[in-house]
């Protein structure tokens, strides 16, 4: 039951994980104010259109943090607890954004529409990031030392730390997860700007858009195979169910994807649906491009997400010792919160679904400046 | 070694950021029910009237939403970033209520708030009235579930010690959500938000009314609230002398320390008012225990005879354990079982938590050696004193005072502010019927100072209930100082400022936009 549970819950975990890098089409849109933008006007365009989506993806991050909380709290304090820094930072930024859309260009917002847009553009373009830092320690692991027993020595009662002084900062400079960064930051602006091509109405933004796209979809489409290339070749960590030991093991991620072979299956009809829906985006007919290609970057994160616990193996590998490392077995809350929580996780479709009404009815027309500045639109 | 200011610096930061959240939060909570009951006549009615004021309203809420969802997803972060130890020991407990709250929650919220802001033209006013209630019940659900989470922190029920995992584990869902702190709490929490949302309502109409602007809208607006405000207050009072009466019974500490009660008698009386003496400090007991006797507690006080066993224990003549009390023990109380015990002094349940750390600590040797008679063996004693676990970690016995000035205070203000409410929605309500409210004067004066008074009155209530708490993360299990993650204290010292100011600067410009916009007036 409690093996069934933990990987229930890796599952609903990875969904949100997954989700949350599609929504971040949000941000990537934010980092398009000031490329593709010629004027006031179009900046206030292109807010308002990303405006009726961001809380969306804010929730999509902050439930993120709730379920992984309650489903695997040992993660929850070993990483949060140790990278400090970087959770710090991606905290951040998020909460420069949370106020942006609304203040930016309200009367009376003391700073002046131009930093908002900043924030925005700095939410957008490090908060993806760093967030795929983040998601590269599921692979790379980190240097912090746990051990459950601390607890008991009541003068150090801490059970786990970062081993060295960063508090997690040189996870930025690991080579394997600024790349996922870097990715998860390009798939972002690659959707922001499917986004913007598939809902706003003004022709000229779009068409510069389009050339936006050429380059940013060309960047994230290498960047990718260049970053599945590197992870298929990446030595993991596999553990003992029984004993809890954990071996190395080489090409642990390839081995995974193929003994499961779902999640290869995902991942390709990921990869096909990232690349038809870019071509048939820069093409005339667009309109369901965005989907396409949004559908595809959440099924190949999904299988990936996937792949870093599944088949027996540590999420979260300890460099200093890899014995101390996280892994479904050792991290997870017991049979009886998982199952509490999997009944409540049945209403997910429920909740799902009002989400995908309340999408349809703001998204059925595109926006346009006139839209906007109607006397009694809620203008951002 | 976890240092005293590692722990100082991010209950600071905790509490920094908590209140801040709090700001926003019962505004949210309050002024989306009043939006929502507004919305609500409009569709009856049909009168562009209510819209227009519906609209209004809600421009307040937008402005004040937004920076509320931006301070929250620091305090749900931090549980792992500065409280990690605290993350793994009740996780399984603590973090569900988190998750669920996301779930069911915050989606509600912020599905509905697009429909709520874009979807005027968009759906059938049928179906945007019903997203402004679904958004209105996101925020008390989200109120409810986190507030489940806090009381189980003050009286941590359904649950059990597993010492293969080290750790708490639920063992009863049921018994956690419907703890009569959680829900007492929770009532006294919503009804604190309303509370606030009306009065906010009613000092910016007073505001109008007294630029003699907007006469119309302001008399409504204002008769909604103060008739939703004074029903929520009923109910808040009601369940602040629960929240006493539980505090009483599940922290006596908490109770002493808001009533600077140091040693007790039979028939113990509750301070109304008073000023506490500075140099009664619980210190001083050991170290020179003379002078500390005869130092009063109060410099002044005027005190209710039999006032706090009424409160405490509902019956008059009976003891309310003081501070000393507590620390030499020897009162009885009724323990989770409903038994009645004897209260054993605090240096003696350090001893028996420091008993059950080390049976801990032999269980998990003779577990990993496979020596399966020591298990059981260490198992039993760590059950026998397993109540007393977090004492384990404690000092010295003063560790476990809390800041009584602070908690007295607070307590105080509260109070006393909750009964001028009492007085001022009862004079809003009689003056609107009367129809003189535009008249008189010093009652709309009086609307606009009650705006920060309300503020004052609620993060009171929260410091003596945080604060009160103290030394306890979860009372009686496990300290701040085993709580805390193990980063430097200069790193939280820099987070702490770099939060300051950005809060303050995002407040400054929510203050500035909400002034705007309220000069503007509803015709805008
Ligand atoms: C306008 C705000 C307001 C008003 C008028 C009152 N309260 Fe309150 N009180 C709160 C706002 C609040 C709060 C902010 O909502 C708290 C903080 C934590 C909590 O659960 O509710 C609280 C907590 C709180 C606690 C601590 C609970 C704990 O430690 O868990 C007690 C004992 C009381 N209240 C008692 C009262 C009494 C006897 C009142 C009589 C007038 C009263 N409150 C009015
Ligand atoms: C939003 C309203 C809240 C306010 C204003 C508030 C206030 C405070 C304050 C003032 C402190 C510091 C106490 C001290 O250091 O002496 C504190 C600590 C803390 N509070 Fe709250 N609190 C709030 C809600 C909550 C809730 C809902 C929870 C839990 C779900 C919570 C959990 C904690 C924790 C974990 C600490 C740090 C550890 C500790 O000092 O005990 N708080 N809070
Ligand atoms: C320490 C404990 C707390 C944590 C971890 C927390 C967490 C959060 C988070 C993450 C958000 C943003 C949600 C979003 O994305 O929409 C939020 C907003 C909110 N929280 Fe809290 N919160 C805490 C205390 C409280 C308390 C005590 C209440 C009410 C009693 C409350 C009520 C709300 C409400 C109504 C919102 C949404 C509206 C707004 O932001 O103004 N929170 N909270």
């Amino acid at each position: 039951m409690l093996y069934f549970l933990q990987h229930y819950w890796w599952m609903v975990v990875s969904l949100l994980g997954a989700g949350l890098v599609f929504l971040m089409f949000v941000q990537g849109g934010q980092t398009l104010l000031f490329l593709t933008t010629r004027n006031k006007e179009e900046k206030t365009l292109l807010v308002n259109t990303f405006g009726h989506k961001w809380e969306l993806t804010f929730t999509t991050l902050v439930t993120f943090g709730g379920a992984i909380f309650a489903s695997f709290p040992l993660y929850y304090s070993t990483s949060f607890g140790g990278a400090y820094w970087l959770w710090i930072a991606i905290l951040f930024l998020f909460v420069i954004q949370a106020v942006s859309y609304e203040y930016r260009g309200k009367a009376g917002n003391v700073f002046g529409a131009r930093t908002y847009e900043g924030f925005l553009f700095l939410n957008g373009m490090f908060g993806t990031i760093l967030l795929g830092v983040a998601v590269g320690t599921f692979f790379t692991g980190g240097e912090f030392i746990m051990n459950k027993n601390s607890l008991t020595e009541t003068l150090s009662p801490t059970i786990s730390y970062w081993a060295n002084a960063t508090h997690g900062l040189d996870t930025i400079v690991v080579p394997f997860n600024l790349a996922m960064g870097i990715v998860v930051f390009l798939a972002a602006r690659t959707l922001g700007t499917m986004y913007v091509i598939m809902q706003v109405d003004s022709p000229e933004l779009v068409s510069r858009c389009k050339k936006q796209l050429r380059i940013t979809a060309s960047a994230f489409v290498v960047g990718f195979v260049l970053l599945l290339i590197a992870l298929f070749t990446m030595t993991g960590y596999s553990v003992t169910p029984e004993t809890g030991i954990i071996t190395p093991v080489k090409y642990k991620y390839f081995i995974n994807m193929t003994t499961l072979i779902w999640p290869l299956i995902m991942l390709s009809a990921g990869v096909l649906l990232v690349l038809t829906g870019i071509i048939s985006s820069l093409s005339e007919k667009s309109r369901y491009s965005f989907y396409m290609t949004g559908a595809g970057v959440f099924l190949a994160v999904w299988s990936l997400l996937i792949c870093a616990a599944f088949n027996n193996t540590a999420f979260f590998v300890s460099k200093v010792d890899p014995q101390m490392s996280l892994t479904l077995y050792n991290s997870s809350s017991s049979t009886f919160t998982l199952k509490v929580m999997a009944y409540a996780s049945l209403l997910m479709p429920f909740v799902a679904g009002y989400i995908v009404y309340v999408w349809r009815a703001l998204t059925k027309t595109q926006i346009s400046s006139d839209d906007i500045n109607r006397p009694d639109a809620h203008k951002y | 070694m976890i240092l005293a200011s590692l722990v100082d610096m991010s209950r600071l930061q905790f509490a920094l950021t908590a209140m801040f959240h709090w700001i926003f939060v019962p505004l949210t909570i309050g002024l989306g029910v009043i939006i929502a009951l507004m919305e609500t006549y409009y569709v009856r009615t049909g009168n562009e009237f209510w819209k227009r004021t519906t609209r209004f309203w809600m421009k307040i809420f937008a402005i004040n939403f937004a920076i509320g969802v931006a301070t929250g997803i620091i305090l749900e972060f931090q549980f792992g970033t500065n409280w990690s130890n605290y993350a793994w020991f009740v996780g399984d407990i603590f973090g569900a209520p988190l998750a669920i709250e996301g779930m069911l929650a915050f989606f509600l919220e912020s599905t509905f708030f697009a429909i709520m802001f874009f979807g005027w033209n968009k759906v059938s006013k049928n179906v945007h009235l019903l997203s402004t209630w679904l958004v209105s019940l996101g925020t008390i659900l989200s109120a409810f579930w986190i507030l489940i989470a806090n009381a189980w922190m003050q009286f941590p029920v359904g649950m059990e010690f597993n010492p293969d995992t080290v750790r708490n584990e639920m063992v009863d869902f049921w018994a956690v959500v419907t703890s009569p702190v959680a829900v007492n709490k929770f009532i006294h929490t919503a009804t604190n938000a309303f509370v606030l949302g009306s009065v906010v309502v009613i000092g910016i109409c007073c505001w109008y009314l007294l630029q003699k602007r907007e006469e119309e809208f302001s008399r409504r607006s204002i008769k909604i609230a103060a008739v939703f405000g004074l029903i929520s207050l009923v109910v808040l009072i009601w369940t602040g002398d629960g929240s006493a009466y539980h505090v009483g019974k599940k922290q006596p500490m908490k109770l002493a320390a808001m009533e600077g009660l140091y040693k007790s008698k039979e028939g113990t009386p509750l301070v109304a008012i008073g000023i506490l003496n500075p140099r009664k400090d619980i210190r001083r007991m050991k170290e020179d225990s003379l002078s500390y006797m005869l130092e009063s507690p109060y410099i002044f006080n005027i005190s209710i005879p039999e006032g706090l066993s009424l409160l405490a224990n509902r019956k008059m003549g009976t003891i309310v354990p003081g501070i000393e009390d507590i620390l030499n023990g020897g009162y009885t109380y009724t323990n989770r079982n409903g038994e009645e015990k004897i209260a054993p002094p605090i240096e003696e349940r350090m001893q028996r938590g420091r008993i059950a750390a080390e049976a801990l600590a032999t269980y998990n040797k003779a577990r990993i050696s496979g020596d399966e008679a020591n298990m059981t063996e260490a198992k039993k004693v760590l059950d026998e004193n397993f109540d007393h676990f977090g004492y384990a970690y404690i000092k010295d016995p003063v560790e476990i005072v809390p800041n009584v000035p602070l908690v007295f205070y607070s307590f105080r203000i509260m109070v006393i502010l909750g009964g001028f409410f009492l007085l001022f929605f009862s004079l809003t309500i009689y003056f609107e019927r009367k129809a003189i409210i535009g008249k008189q004067r010093w009652f709309q004066y009086l609307g606009i100072i009650s705006i920060p008074l309300v503020y004052i009155c609620s993060q009171c209530g929260w410091i003596v209930a945080e604060v009160g708490r103290q030394p306890w993360t979860i009372q009686d299990l496990l300290p701040v100082s085993a709580s805390v993650s193990s980063v430097s204290s200069s790193a939280v010292l820099t987070t702490i400022i770099l939060f300051f100011a950005l809060f303050t600067a995002l407040l400054a410009a929510e203050i500035g936009i909400m002034i705007k916009v309220i000069r503007k007036g509803p015709e805008a």
